[in-house]
């Protein structure tokens, strides 16, 4: 097995991920969890978990990312996840353009530049809107699985606009088109064109710069997908585990691969 | 409503608590306050985890000058004519006829330093005022309504003067003051410059501020001695030159002082424009600059990035913030808002003295286009050799923050400088969330050290 070069570790507001790499880039292991209340024990429980796959030495680099960043007690450093998602999108695709990552928290649009350094990046503003929350707190309304939200809602051609880009507004838009009996999959499609309509917006002000690269849990959303390539008139193209991209870019950065 | 019951915490004073209180006390024990700052900051041992160089000296004289003038506003009402005037108005005729000038804005920037001003704002919702308003109009709202104020108290005004050249809320609020107060408000409207001023502008400028002359003149019960105006006048040239000074110390490197120092140094300019002690006060500072630009001190230790601010600071955040972006080599060594209070200098003509005022008065930063404002911040990054600009996107103040976005990107495609746009508000916490605020900050440093 190759050596661990650095880990990264990506404590993220709704899941939590590390991701081990060895001198070359290339991925070793990684582990992926749902994030618990008290996620520096969480991250040293998945360290251990990690350790009983493969060996890792000591004075390993640790680069931490993600809102729990500042928590974890083993990292060497922590970085924004902006620079450590570019960082991995640009390894895994090996494109300059415009990385959209969204993820639980927030969501951000990042210009990465020929260098796969970010040049300029624009986030949500504070409130939950264009989030994967937005999404998760909506369709719960709607009692559907996440994993299931992008298939219904492109399984329907009908579409119930959704004005509020406000998650707790959307969520009363929701009752109200239940109550008049509206088709739950054409909600679901609406809520879908709401948030990308909302990310394509921060996307245009930063300036679209092809292709567009997505990244982030929300990336694994076909209907996410789909709309923002119709949106934008761009090709997407997504990494192959977008949601490690944080963590995988982290450690990129730790091992200075 | 209007009611001097229903605002019982205005209180007149009579000449002898004037005198005992304020000119003999007060000041003295603000002499010795300042003595025992002075001693403080030549005797404190110098912290080498901090990220800060120790403070300027001078801002012991700062402390007092502001102090006292803060003490006098407890004892001036029914002593001297009190005038409440926004932070543009042409204070200087009332200067000259000695009215006392009291700055809401400026107090309730205070009210934000001293992190007092949401339980005051609060007042003025539970009143019912809007959290869409203003923060500092609230702030002044919820003081008036209940007294509550770190100043000790404020004096009843007899004018009011509204100056339309930084916003149109001070419009709407200044008669809210009238109504309350029952005092007269004299409005001074300056058309928006799309470019320079026009003749015709510059006379209804310059006509209406001859009106408040007159209403200021009968209020005082005297008339505009012109000698004393004129003095007045250079004395505000004079001040206005040395901050213009001091702000430009800053292109240094390493800067001898960072925008959060200047955000507080700025109270004597804007509080008491016009008056000889503010002229002392900055030849003091900018002495105490030069020394250090000599001795190669700069404001932080370690300057690895310099940094423009846009908009008001977020005056509940300063001390964190300068600390914050020190710990990571971050120098915010200009801010447009400093500048308003220094680049209009040269027009001030104490030989034409309305007219230059009319002028001067037309052409703050707020009453200009957005193209200006972008114009003034690309020769700022030139001159000031800057890595990065933070444009503040004030919730609070809509004209300063109308454009940013344009701003921004201009910043970033045509001079290619990072450039982070921060949601917050100058004085109401409740405005500003922390976590993301911080985490945008920090991709910010990121970018730039990417770019080193």
């Amino acid at each position: 097995m190759s050596h661990v070069a650095a880990i990264g570790i990506d404590a993220g507001s709704t899941t939590c991920k590390l991701v081990a790499v060895d001198r070359d880039g290339a991925i070793i292991a990684w582990l992926l969890e749902p994030t618990e209340p008290r996620v520096e024990i969480q991250v040293r429980r998945m360290l251990d978990a990690l350790r009983a796959e493969i060996r890792i030495e000591t004075a390993v680099p640790a680069i931490a990312t993600g809102y729990g960043r500042k928590l974890i007690k083993q990292a060497t450093r922590n970085l924004t996840e902006i620079t450590c998602h570019a960082r991995g999108v640009f390894r895994d695709l090996g494109r300059a353009g415009t990385l959209i990552d969204i993820g639980g928290q927030d969501s951000k649009v990042i210009q990465i530049g020929e260098d796969g350094r970010p040049v300029d990046f624009m986030m949500n503003d504070k409130c939950a809107a264009g989030t994967g929350r937005f999404l998760e707190y909506t369709a719960a309304r709607l009692g559907v699985p996440i994993e299931a939200l992008g298939k219904r809602a492109l399984s329907v051609s009908s579409e119930e606009p959704i004005s509020s880009t406000c998650t707790v507004f959307a969520e009363s838009e929701i009752i109200s088109l239940i109550a008049r009996g509206a088709e739950p999959d054409a909600i679901l499609r609406g809520l879908h064109r709401s948030l990308v309509g909302r990310v394509v917006s921060m996307a245009r002000s930063v300036g679209i710069v092809p292709p567009v690269m997505l990244s982030g849990g929300v990336a694994r959303n076909e209907a996410v997908r789909t709309m923002i390539a119709e949106a934008t008139g761009e090709d997407v193209i997504v990494p192959r585990q977008p949601q490690l991209m944080g963590a995988y870019g982290a450690a990129l950065l730790g091992s200075a691969a | 409503m209007t009611g001097r019951e229903a605002l019982p915490h205005y209180v007149e004073s009579t000449r002898l608590q004037h005198f005992v209180n304020y000119e003999v006390v007060g000041k003295s024990a603000l002499r010795v306050q300042r003595w025992r700052d002075q001693w403080k900051l030549a005797t404190r041992r110098p912290r080498p985890d901090s990220p800060l160089s120790p403070p300027l000296r001078c801002v012991a004289y700062m402390k007092e000058i502001m102090s006292r003038h803060y003490l006098e506003g407890r004892y001036a009402a029914g002593v001297r004519k009190v005038a409440w005037v926004t932070s543009g108005a042409p204070t200087e005729p009332l200067q000259a006829l000695g009215y006392f000038l009291v700055y809401p804005e400026n107090h309730a920037a205070l009210c934000g330093v001293r992190r007092k001003a949401q339980s005051i704002a609060e007042e003025a919702e539970h009143a019912g005022w809007s959290r869409d308003i203003c923060s500092y109009a609230r702030t002044d709202i919820g003081s008036m309504l209940s007294g509550k104020t770190p100043a000790g108290r404020l004096p009843r005004p007899d004018v009011l003067v509204c100056c339309t050249n930084i916003c149109q809320t001070v419009l709407h609020w200044y008669r809210v003051l009238a109504d309350y107060f029952g005092c007269p408000l004299v409005l001074i409207d300056t058309p928006f410059l799309f470019h320079e001023a026009h003749e015709h502008e510059v006379a209804y400028v310059k006509r209406q501020i001859e009106d408040m002359i007159c209403v200021a003149e009968e209020i005082a019960g005297k008339s505009l001695h012109e000698k004393r105006f004129q003095d007045v006048m250079a004395n505000a040239r004079r001040g206005a030159e040395l901050w213009l000074e001091i702000l430009n110390r800053s292109q240094h490197r390493p800067a001898p002082m960072t925008a959060f120092d200047g955000f507080i140094h700025m109270g004597p300019i804007v509080d008491m424009r016009g008056e000889a002690v503010v002229v002392a006060y900055y030849e003091r500072m900018l002495a105490e600059l030069d020394e250090r630009i000599d001795r190669g001190i700069g404001a932080i230790k370690n300057e690895r990035y310099r940094v423009l601010w846009d908009n008001l600071p977020i005056w509940f955040k300063i001390g964190d913030l300068s600390k914050w972006l020190a710990e990571r080599g971050v120098n915010v060594v200009a801010s447009t808002y400093t500048y308003a209070w220094g680049e209009l200098a040269p027009m001030i003509d104490p030989d034409h003295p309305l007219d230059s005022m009319a002028r001067v008065y037309l052409h703050p930063i707020l009453n200009r286009s957005t193209g200006h404002k972008l114009e003034s911040m690309k020769r700022m990054v030139d001159e000031f050799e800057l890595d990065g600009v933070i444009l503040h996107s004030d919730r609070s103040c809509k004209p300063y923050s109308l454009g940013q976005i344009d701003q921004r990107d201009r910043l970033v495609k045509k001079l290619g400088v990072p450039a982070l746009l921060l949601e917050a508000d100058h004085n109401d916490p409740r405005d500003y969330a922390e976590e993301q605020g911080s985490n945008r900050l920090e991709a910010f440093v990121e970018t730039m050290e990417a770019r080193a």
